[in-house]
């Protein structure tokens, strides 16, 4: 089973911490990706830049519209998220957990659905 | 072919229905995730059973014999469902699997627990976990579930459709989780029997969930102490009632009419529990029922003992409900006036507004002082019963309690009865403070 973690934070917060928090974020990142690689769970992953860079797009009427900023205003925001492979939920909600973004924010977990069965 | 033929082969239909269906279905639903497909195979399975074993006699095997029709069927439903071949060809394996196991008479191993896990899993909604047990482990239909639960049919299908599909599309383990998970894990399938026993109609088969709970997993003292609590509650099954259906309290109950047998395997069990010593929320409320059945013998109530009891339950659940009961205990043990401050330090629990049992023992408490009070307090603890005697009791009370409106009344709540489940609770999401 692929499953995808889905990391939702608030940037603001994250934005106004102070600069040594965040420099301690980053190796979590890197020891809690190196464990997934180790594991042979690791599909793919990266962060997101923050919501004040996002464009949402709708096409309406042959037209294209583009709006400044993410699809949803929510109190947390999607900042990044991994693929990964496991046996079931219970191993995906142990990748989550161990996740250092669910120590802060929250991390939702989808069942990847592929495209051909 | 004679009447009594016909009436053996339903009865052993319906046995291996009774007996056979939770294992059977958790056999299949465990090795293909489809909880749904498994289910349609096998109702129609026992469907054609109660058509054939009339005619054809009771196969020697019946079991076997379900899982190859069931095979069968699986097939051509899938054809009609458009189940995914993926999960038909996986099912079709799983059923053979299964009928090769009782053809050799080798008992096909007994899943129940693991599908229990599965569907009192933390990623399901708390609230359909115990309607899903009592769906796929005894094999209850929504319709029957719906009406204990007080809910549309319709509704109750579909949200236990809902589940089944995030069993199967998320990956649910149908698994006994690792030691360390265990007795967490353990709480929820616990708590789900326990909310199905909550529900007055359902009382039997939550007592036969408990018993297969406690059979396969003899080294859990909490699912031994669940099944003591029950079968003491169900002890107390007759003697709750009066003349004319009366709703007679645990304290006014007669000692006599309580099942000895039931109360004698409940000590049994809450003995083997305690060997363990490692006591927990089921066995301490088991230890609260066993308290009151020595009145059986020594024809008084240990209500020291039980306010002990409640205390160390509160510290284990912090829960409202058993400050409730506790509250009743202090009553008992310290008079009215301390058991009233009790409930006046949780009174704010927005949970406890639509608490029956805390407003009947409000309104006891109340009475006792003699406050007026009382009259609002009784009023919205018959507001809040579903059952017509307990409301007639509540009534009964209240008019005593005004026509003596100074002296003392003998406490004996119905927060104090077995009817104060914590089943209100569990399945309710907690507001975020």
């Amino acid at each position: 089973m692929q499953y995808m973690l889905l990391i939702y934070s608030d940037e603001k917060a994250t934005a106004a911490m102070p600069k040594a928090d965040v420099n301690k974020m980053l190796p979590a990142y890197e020891a809690y990706t190196k464990g997934l690689q180790g594991a042979g769970a690791l599909l793919a992953g990266d962060r997101l830049r923050p919501t004040d860079s996002a464009s949402t797009v709708r096409v309406r009427d042959g037209k294209t519209q583009v709006l400044d900023g993410p699809y949803a205003e929510t109190k947390e925001q999607l900042g990044g998220y991994y693929i990964v492979e496991a046996k079931d939920l219970d191993a995906a909600i142990d990748w989550a957990a161990r996740c250092p973004g669910a120590a802060h924010g929250a991390v939702e977990v989808r069942p990847l659905w592929p495209m051909t069965t | 072919m004679a009447d009594d033929d016909l009436i053996d082969a339903r009865a052993e239909a319906e046995r291996v229905a009774r007996e056979g269906y939770g294992r059977l279905l958790a056999f299949l639903a465990s090795r293909t995730h489809d909880v749904a497909a498994a289910e349609d195979a096998l109702a129609d399975a026992f469907a054609a059973a109660l058509v054939h074993w009339p005619v054809t006699g009771v196969p020697r095997v019946p079991e076997a014999w379900l899982l190859v029709t069931a095979r069968r069927r699986i097939s051509d439903e899938a054809r009609r469902r458009r189940v995914r071949e993926r999960d038909r060809d996986r099912l079709l394996v799983a059923a053979e699997e299964a009928a090769a196991r009782c053809a050799d008479e080798e008992a096909i191993p007994d899943e129940r627990l693991q599908l229990m896990f599965a569907c009192a899993h933390p990623a399901l909604d708390p609230a359909i976990r115990a309607p899903l047990i009592l769906q796929t482990v005894l094999g209850l239909d929504a319709g029957t579930i719906a009406s204990a639960f007080l809910c549309a049919p319709s509704a109750m299908s579909q949200r236990l459709v809902r589940a089944k599909r995030k069993i199967h599309d998320a990956a649910i383990p149908f698994a006994v989780p690792e030691a360390t998970d265990l007795p967490s894990r353990l709480d929820a399938v616990l708590d789900a029997i326990y909310v199905a026993y909550g529900e007055a109609r359902l009382t039997d088969e939550a007592v036969h969930l408990a018993r297969v709970a406690s059979f396969l997993l003899p080294g859990a003292p909490e699912a031994l102490g669940l099944l003591a609590l029950m079968l003491h509650l169900q002890a107390r099954g007759h003697a709750r009632r009066g003349a004319e259906g009366a709703y007679i309290p645990l304290t006014e109950q007669d000692p006599t009419r309580w099942d000895g047998r039931l109360i004698a395997e409940a000590e049994g069990l809450l003995l083997r529990a305690s060997a363990f010593r490692r006591p927990g929320r089921f066995q301490l409320e088991a230890a609260v029922q066993s308290a009151h059945a020595a009145r059986r013998q020594t024809g008084r109530t240990d209500w020291p003992a039980i306010l002990g009891l409640y205390d160390e339950l509160l510290r284990v659940t912090g829960s409202v409900v058993v400050a409730v009961n506790r509250a009743v205990a202090l009553a008992a043990v310290d008079g009215p006036r301390p058991a009233l401050a009790a409930l006046d330090q949780i009174a704010d629990d927005y949970r406890l507004a639509d608490y029956q049992p805390y407003w009947a023992a409000r309104a006891d408490i109340l009475a006792e002082i003699g406050r007026e009070e009382a009259a609002q307090a009784y009023e919205r603890a018959m507001g809040l019963t579903t059952d017509d005697a307990v409301r007639r009791f509540l009534a009964e009370r209240s008019a005593a309690a005004r026509s003596r409106a100074t002296g003392t009344v003998r406490l004996s709540s119905v927060a104090a009865d077995e009817h104060a489940v914590q089943h209100r609770f569990p399945g309710r999401r907690q507001r975020p403070s």
